[in-house]
């Protein structure tokens, strides 16, 4: 099912949640719906699955308006951060109640249930109580019960958070080879930039309520629209320096240090930037424009992490191990054109 | 070796730390034992002697006599017979109500502040000055329960003076006793299920009276259940209800018996405590056979559940 937000907003009194928030979801596809905590994207959620009335706007599904539809109408399956499976019932019980709520007769209810048990792989599980369950088990019964009813759209809601990190590395691929098979469009929400980026077909990421930037995550990464989703996508973080334009050159703040690059040619003389850096895109290069000192190294296998001083600021660099680096060495650094961004310092907007 | 001051101290500190909690203990258990305990057992020991006299303690023989006296005793049975009517019409009507009060009470309901205060008010009243203002209102020629039913054309109906609708009074009377404190546990069971499952219940399509019947009442049996054992085990001993509304007679014409008020007659008015003890463990029994025929059931539905 195509999914299209057109302008939604939701305000919870004086505080806006959600604003004039426009985005589309195509069908089948996997979107991740990342933020920070409290951004509101667990108010989408709740607005595309009716819980929760939009103050204004359109939430449209395959071009048909479903703002103001119930929830039972929508077609929708919901697995919830902390599963809300129903604790007087079995397994089997939890997976067949969206049935026996359709009426659907018993022996097809129960044919259904099995089928998608064996699909989420806990159909060793039917007798159980939910309080017999591990964490993992209990979502795969939670999807269980999303699914089985053939939603148009699957919502999951922070689905990995409540699980420790191994758990999370298996139910991820889970969700992806569920999603796959079912080809249902799926949307998660999740504030792990690592989770979105690693599963998903394409990342909508909104702040304070507003969308930021959607994109495959690739686009997200290496073009990113602003400084926040620059800052927010990448492990380990973007380095950002601080500084001014001068003279086609960026100058640190303190005017420290100071770097000639061509990307500041059209830099307006005097603007106030914030030079981005990713960790892979610097590199040791005798005739390169960054003077630096190595303060200290890390062993990362194949690579090294190396912590880079220019002029007064620090950023980080991943260099070849085979360069045998030493704290108190004096490199010359050299940038790619890839995970280098230039950022007004005031508004966060792209530069360059 | 000689041992260090710090040790002595700290070994004299253990010795009182062993009898310390028990000090603290002493005075409650003090009062349990000389308010609660001792009566308990003093009741065994005097439902079996014969002929016990009060005042000197004396009696005949140790046996069965009290007994076999109350078993036979016409006004017993009748008492037994009129506390199981009540109990098995006050405490399935009461929790009904008190479920859907309840529920109801637990919606985001305007003014339900205003509602709770209004219907926890009968608790923090006495029972005896309340059924004083039942009786008022019971009344055959001037009571408001008549004068409402007139409105739906019903001729008055003597409450309290007619044999056959003395049960219905205190029976009314008794579920309206028991509500509040009845409400007031469902609320808090009410009140400890996760909202989720309702917004999961609604998701996957189920209308409220689905969700009150597959999600809420099962997640309330744990409450239910304790409400209905201490329901019955209150019911059982029903007295304070009937006495102010009857003027401290047992109904209209002796016919609403029941088993304290037979206990206190025998005690207060024939000063037969030997017969007293008997009915009290005689009571105690039934309590006790419910209370576990419930327990049992109970254990039963929750491993099923």
């Amino acid at each position: 099912m195509r999914v299209t937000l057109d302008h939604l907003t939701k305000r919870f009194g004086d505080v806006v949640a959600v604003s004039d928030f426009s985005t589309e979801l195509g069908h089948g596809e996997l979107i991740a719906l990342l933020g920070p905590s409290g951004c509101g994207k667990s108010t989408i959620l709740n607005m595309l699955a009716g819980i929760v009335p939009a103050t204004s706007g359109k939430i449209l599904f395959d071009g048909e308006d479903a703002t103001d539809m119930p929830p039972e109408k929508r077609g929708i399956g919901l697995v919830f951060q902390n599963y809300a499976l129903y604790p007087h019932m079995t397994v089997l019980q939890n997976i067949c109640f969206p049935l026996e709520v359709q009426r659907v007769p018993k022996a097809e209810r129960l044919q259904r249930a099995e089928e998608i048990a064996k699909l989420v792989h806990v159909e060793g599980l039917l007798k159980r109580r939910p309080a017999e369950l591990s964490g993992g088990q209990q979502q795969r019964v939670a999807i269980a019960r999303a699914l089985v009813k053939n939603p148009r759209l699957l919502l999951l809601d922070e689905p990995l958070s409540n699980l420790d990190a191994r758990l999370r590395l298996e139910m991820r691929e889970e969700i992806r080879r569920i999603q796959q098979r079912t080809g249902v469009t799926t949307i998660f929400v999740t504030h792990d930039q690592e989770e979105a980026m690693s599963i998903s077909d394409r990342i909508v990421l909104m702040k304070a309520g507003a969308l930021q930037q959607s994109g495959v995550p690739q686009a997200l990464y290496h073009d990113p629209k602003n400084r926040f989703v620059a800052d927010f996508l990448g492990n380990p973080p973007i380095c950002n320096l601080p500084g001014v334009v001068r003279g086609g050159a960026f100058v640190l703040e303190d005017g420290s240090a100071s770097v000639a690059l061509p990307m500041f040619g059209g830099v307006a003389e005097g603007a106030r930037v914030s030079l981005a850096l990713r960790a892979e895109s610097a590199f040791l290069d005798p005739d390169g424009p960054l003077a630096c000192e190595v303060k200290s190294v890390y062993q990362m296998g194949k690579e090294e992490m190396a912590y880079l001083r220019f002029g007064t600021v620090e950023f980080r660099a991943y260099i070849d191990a085979e360069n045998g680096l030493k704290a108190g060495d004096r490199v010359h650094i050299a940038l790619k054109s890839r995970g280098v961004f230039v950022f007004d310092a005031e508004t966060g907007a792209r530069l360059r | 070796m000689k041992r260090q001051k710090w040790e002595r101290d700290l070994t004299s500190h253990r010795r009182f730390s062993r009898v310390e909690p028990y000090l603290y203990v002493l005075p409650f258990a003090l009062g349990i034992l000389a308010f609660t305990l001792y009566p308990v057992v003093n009741v065994v020991f005097m439902s079996f002697k014969e002929n016990y006299s009060h005042l000197t303690r004396g009696f005949t023989e140790w046996g069965v006599g009290n007994y076999e006296l109350v078993l036979n005793d016409k006004k017993f049975v009748q008492a037994i017979g009129n506390t199981l009517n009540y109990v098995l019409l006050v405490v399935p009507i009461s929790t009904s109500i008190a479920i859907v009060v309840a529920y109801l009470l637990n919606q985001k309901l305007r003014f339900s502040a205003l509602f709770q205060t209004a219907y926890f008010l009968p608790m923090v009243t006495s029972v005896t000055a309340v059924g004083l203002a039942w009786r008022l209102m019971y009344n055959e020629k001037f009571g408001i329960i008549n004068y409402l039913l007139s409105w739906f054309g019903i001729d008055p109906i003597g409450w309290l003076s007619k044999a056959q609708y003395s049960m219905a009074a205190l029976v009314i009377f008794g579920v309206w006793n028991i509500l509040p404190f009845t409400i007031i546990l469902l609320l808090s069971g009410l009140q400890n299920i996760d909202p989720q499952h309702y917004v999961a219940a609604r998701v996957d399509g189920a209308k409220s009276l689905r969700i009150f019947f597959r999600i809420t009442v099962p997640l309330l049996l744990p409450t239910i259940f304790l409400v209905l054992i201490i329901n019955t085990i209150s019911s059982f001993k029903v007295f304070s209800e009937l006495y102010p509304l009857f003027k401290g007679l047992p109904g209209p014409l002796y016919n609403l018996y029941t088993v304290v008020y037979y206990i206190r007659y025998a005690m207060v008015e024939s000063r037969k405590y030997g017969i007293a003890a008997a009915a009290a463990i005689v009571l105690f029994l039934f309590i006790f056979a419910f209370t576990m025929v419930q327990l049992f059931v109970q254990r039963k539905w929750v491993n099923r559940r």
